[in-house]
């Protein structure tokens, strides 16, 4: 499996390790979690789903540009398949930077990018029992 | 020529499959798989699917080539 999938629980503290280093002053770290809301048809879990061989060459792009804008800043990225229940992690992002605008400013534009662009999908498992697919950008 | 063609998610749903094998004739584009596959399959499909041709996002005029990976890939949702 490539470096950026996985069917496991998120190691934050692993994705930390890899990026850090002496020269970097900041490190900033993005969790996208499941979130159960009530007035959103009450999520108990989802379902991510990928088209795994593009989403691995896509979050390759989407690194390459981010360490193209930001060559001083280390990046590091797991996106978890599978059922995710309430409060897990699907998506982690760690950057370690000299300075703390690169490492803000790169986590950014990855978690955004990695939204755009990745043909990955969420199905949504509801307490009712039911459910359904989450729509663009949903979340 | 023939084209495989990945379907994913809500597609693979609607159409009962992952997976199509595609006749098309020399020359035809993203747009006539589409439009072949919506002639057979009915409403699982839309007009104008994003679309991937060999793992990479392709517009409807790119012209296909025998043994092409075609994917239609429904609005994403990653991240």
């Amino acid at each position: 499996m490539c470096p950026w999938l996985t069917h496991d629980p998120l190691d934050v503290s692993a994705l930390l390790a890899e990026v850090a280093s002496e020269g970097c002053g900041a490190t900033t770290v993005f969790l996208g979690t499941v979130r159960r809301s009530e007035s959103d048809g009450d999520v108990v879990g989802i379902e991510y789903s990928g088209y795994d061989a593009m989403a691995e060459a896509e979050l390759d792009g989407v690194l390459a540009d981010a360490r193209a804008r930001w060559p001083e800043a280390r990046i590091a990225l797991r996106h978890r398949l599978g059922y995710v229940a309430t409060g897990e992690a699907s998506v982690a992002i760690a950057v370690a930077a000299p300075h703390r605008s690169a490492a803000f400013d790169a986590c950014r534009f990855v978690i955004d990018q990695t939204k755009e662009r990745v043909p990955v999908w969420k199905k949504e498992r509801l307490a009712a029992g039911t459910v359904r697919w989450v729509g663009p950008h949903g979340g | 020529m023939r084209v495989k063609v990945l379907v994913f998610a809500s597609y693979a749903e609607a159409l009962g499959r992952g997976e199509l094998e595609v006749e098309l004739p020399a020359g035809a584009t993203v747009g006539d798989c589409v439009a072949e596959i919506r002639r057979g399959t009915g409403a699982g499909v839309p007009p104008a699917p994003l679309v991937a041709v060999n793992r990479r996002y392709a517009l409807p005029d790119r012209v296909l080539a025998e043994g092409d990976e075609v994917a239609l890939i429904p609005p994403v949702a990653g991240g």
